[in-house]
């Protein structure tokens, strides 16, 4: 059995569905595979959104931090799903915590890198842009029914 | 007058006939309900006699007006139809659908929670004289709504399979009437027991009747009264009446399928317009011989031990009609007319095979604001009309 | 003249059968779930997705659906205390006796689903009527390829039927998923709303059907998610709510445009009420 490159990894996940393989090699390029064990930390609120992740394994919990409550879970994402688009908007900060809830394997892409290769080839910006702004669109509908409380039957 | 053993075939009812036809009825225990006028206005009530009957009597209508007028004939049966219909015997405004009695709460008695509930079982034999054909209709279209599916109302049954229905064919709609538009009239088709004819006489002689047996009661019932055969005169001057009473109609609902319109006009401006005008009193759907919607009220005394299950009339344009988890699905006229008119004349087609609407006017005539379903479908449809008016 | 009335006799089905509380189990902070046994005459065997008109003595009589159906005579209701009638329902303890009437409605026909996938999506209150569907689906497992329940509340304190999750849970034949609104750590499960938890999950959309059950508003953007997913509108099945007093056809409150939400429903598929279920009322 060959190992699996990171290129193949992107090409199977659900967020990269039918991407032009020419886009696919050059994303690749900056990707590389990361472990998060249950419980720890992926991200910061605050701190600098160096990366996205394509998660494979595992699920994760954005949390906001309150301080007479600890952490508050606001979502929690799953394999097929990608975390953080912060690495897209200036300033390239994280606005929640992230917390591997299981075992997580996911593929770290390199948020610097991406955007230069983003700025030199606006097709592949377009691309990546019109990705992300699908899934904030799924994520804003998300978020708007838990806003309404949708199952408090009746109000 | 020699009396007519025929078991079938039309015969002529002269006042004496008509009479004796009431006094049997009542003999037979039946409580003959029938027009008559009290207060100056126009009721169904319990009658002795064919003395009762608004002798002579008229009526003018118009939307939002309604004027009892002398006629010069001594017609009884001359005019259209009043305030209340046939629907407030057979499904009552109120009624005790069943009583229930437990022992005092905190009681040792071994049952104590337990409840046993009673229902009145006494049924109505009422003999309804002077129905119309708008009216017979109506009846037969709640007959599908409170006993065509898959569950039966018993009170409603109870009262109607014993109900004799004697009805008499329009010779004088009001300017709000439209069932000759509407397949409901002038002339009764089916649903009554005897149908008559009434041939009002100038110079206020004593009207006749063409009468004619529905079913094996009224054929009974006919034969026991004193009758003459009908000659083709009679019969041709009881035809003229109804097709007199027919090209005198003072309104007509346009000829478009009334079901595919308003099904496709749910966004038509004409709701709001109509909403403007409308004040969500009720009054059509109380005076409407078809509307059947109810509420249930629990009515309990203050010891806990004596509960009552009441039902009353609903109206669609009562608020709380389709209250749900606080708050109202409709809660502005727009909706609320929106949902009268669809259902009338739309969705009751889907629900029970048939339109709700017979057009007996009195949506239009005790209408406060005087709207006009015809008028209002004459809106709605605007261009489909023209596609087929040529 | 009065007769004591039998619920089965002339009468029917208006007149309430009596039915005493055997047990009353806390669900939340403001439902509970109730079962009930006859006193006298049962009603007649109530299926899945359909509900009865319960009553409490002199206070009032509401529409609540089956989520219980042990097969014994006993009735399982849960029951939300909004208004009057259902607080007083709520708040019957063991001994109580309360009126019933039905079974009326429908039902999910769950067994239409014969051969193929099954997908039971639940918002809030709305996994009590599809509680016994589940147990249908459990009861002969056989009939059908995947099962999968997917179920979404406020918080995790708004979870009902514990024992059942937990049962439901342990099998290998049903995907059992969790999804709140909004948690603390101290919660495992999934955080968002239910229509998430669609995009997750397997499904072959010519082969599956699917019952929702929830608010209004959780249905229909339930039932757009599974349309998204390949379903047919057709093969999505919902639960719809509207004032009834009657249960048979007879009020006229319960009308959903040419609808009688209690004999045509409460359970209808999606294609047939989401045009009427879209015209704005005001």
């Amino acid at each position: 059995m060959t190992k699996r490159t990171i290129r193949d990894l992107l090409g199977d996940h659900p967020f990269f569905a039918d991407l032009d393989p020419e886009y696919l090699d050059l994303i690749a390029g900056c990707g590389q595979n990361v472990v998060f064990a249950a419980d720890t930390p992926i991200a910061r609120e605050g701190e600098p959104a160096d990366f996205f992740y394509v998660l494979r394994e595992g699920r994760v919990a954005l949390d906001v931090h309150e301080p007479a409550r600890g952490p508050i879970v606001v979502a929690t994402l799953s394999p097929g799903d990608v975390l953080g688009w912060s690495w897209l908007f200036a300033p390239y900060r994280w606005r929640f915590d992230v917390r591997a809830l299981e075992p997580v394997r996911a593929v770290a892409l390199d948020g610097v890198c991406l955007r230069g290769k983003c700025d030199a080839d606006p097709r592949l910006g377009y691309d990546l842009v019109h990705r992300f702004a699908g899934i904030m669109v799924a994520r804003l509908e998300s978020t708007r029914l838990q806003l309404l409380n949708v199952y408090g039957w009746p109000a | 007058m020699k009396v007519d053993g025929a078991a079938s075939g039309p015969v002529v009812l002269d006042t004496a006939g008509l009479a004796a036809a009431v006094e049997t009825l009542i003999g037979d225990g039946w409580s003959v309900i029938a027009p008559t006028v009290r207060d100056g206005a126009m009721v169904h009530d319990v009658i002795e006699s064919v003395a009762d009957l608004p002798t002579g009597w008229g009526d003018k209508q118009e939307p939002g007006r309604y004027r009892l007028r002398r006629r010069d004939d001594s017609a009884r049966f001359g005019y259209a139809a009043p305030a209340q219909s046939w629907k407030r015997l057979l499904f009552p405004p109120r009624t005790t659908l069943w009583r229930a009695h437990r022992p005092p709460p905190g009681s040792a008695d071994r049952d104590a929670g337990d409840f046993v509930v009673q229902v009145a079982t006494a049924t109505p034999r009422y003999a309804f004289l002077g129905a119309r054909a708008c009216e017979v209709r109506a009846i037969e279209i709640q007959d599908r709504v409170f006993l065509g599916g898959a569950h039966t109302d018993p009170g409603y049954r109870a009262a109607r399979e014993s109900a004799l229905v004697i009805a008499v064919n329009c010779s004088s709609p009001a300017d709000t009437c439209f069932c000759s538009s509407m397949d409901a009239g002038p002339r009764v088709a089916s649903g009554a027991d005897v149908v008559l004819t009434e041939v009002a006489e100038p110079q206020h002689r004593e009207p006749w009747y063409l009468a004619e047996a529905f079913s094996d009661r009224g054929a009974a019932l006919l034969r026991r009264v004193p009758s003459a055969a009908a000659t083709p005169e009679a019969i041709d001057a009881a035809d003229a009446v109804v097709a007199n009473a027919a090209a005198h109609m003072g309104r007509e609902m346009p000829d478009v399928d009334l079901h595919e319109l308003l099904s496709e006009s749910l966004e038509h401006p004409r709701w709001d317009d109509v909403a403007e005008r409308c004040l969500a009193c009720t009054s059509c759907t109380l005076v409407c011989p078809t509307c059947f919607c109810s509420s249930v009220e629990d009515v309990t005394d203050l010891t806990g031990t004596e509960a009552r299950r009441d039902r009353r009339w609903a109206s669609c344009f009562e608020l709380d009609h389709s209250y749900l988890h606080g708050g109202s699905i409709r809660s502005g006229i727009r909706s609320m007319y929106r949902q009268w008119l669809t259902h009338k004349l739309g969705t009751w087609f889907d629900q029970f095979g048939t339109s709700g609407c017979v057009g007996c006017g009195r949506c239009v005539t005790w209408c406060p604001a005087g709207i006009d379903i015809t008028e209002e479908i004459r809106a709605i449809a605007g261009p489909h009309l023209q596609e087929v008016t040529p | 003249m009065t007769a004591t009335a039998t619920a089965t006799g002339p009468m029917a089905p208006m007149v309430p059968h009596r039915y005493r509380v055997v047990s009353r189990h806390t669900e939340t902070s403001d439902t509970v779930t109730i079962h009930v046994e006859p006193l006298g005459d049962p009603i007649d065997a109530p299926r899945p997705g359909q509900f009865a008109m319960l009553w409490a003595f002199g206070i009032g009589e509401v529409p609540i659906s089956f989520s219980g159906l042990p097969g014994d005579g006993r009735l399982g209701h849960t029951i939300r205390a909004v208004g009057t009638a259902t607080s007083a329902l709520a708040a019957s303890e063991p001994g109580t006796v309360i009126g019933v009437r039905g079974p009326f409605g429908n039902g999910w026909d769950v067994g239409d689903a014969d051969g193929g996938d099954v997908m039971i999506v639940a918002g809030g209150l709305g996994l009590a009527p599809l509680r016994p569907a589940v147990d249908a689906v459990l009861a002969e497992r056989d009939r059908y390829r995947r099962a999968v329940l997917l179920i979404g509340t406020r918080s995790p304190d708004d979870l009902m039927f514990h024992d059942d999750l937990a049962r439901w849970r342990g099998r290998l034949d049903l995907d059992v998923q969790v999804t709140v609104d909004a948690a603390d750590t101290g919660w495992h499960g999934d955080v968002g709303v239910v229509t998430t938890l669609i995009g997750r999950v397997p499904v072959e959309p010519g082969n599956t059907l699917a019952l929702v059950c929830g608010p209004e508003v959780m249905m229909r953007f339930t039932t757009r998610s599974l349309i998204d997913r390949g379903l047919d509108a057709e093969r999505i099945r919902v639960s719809l709510e509207r004032n009834m007093q009657c249960g048979v056809g007879h009020c006229g409150h319960c009308q959903l445009g040419p609808e009688l939400v209690c004999l045509d429903g409460p359970v209808f598929a999606w294609s047939r009420v989401a045009a009427q279920s879209a015209v704005r009322e005001r």
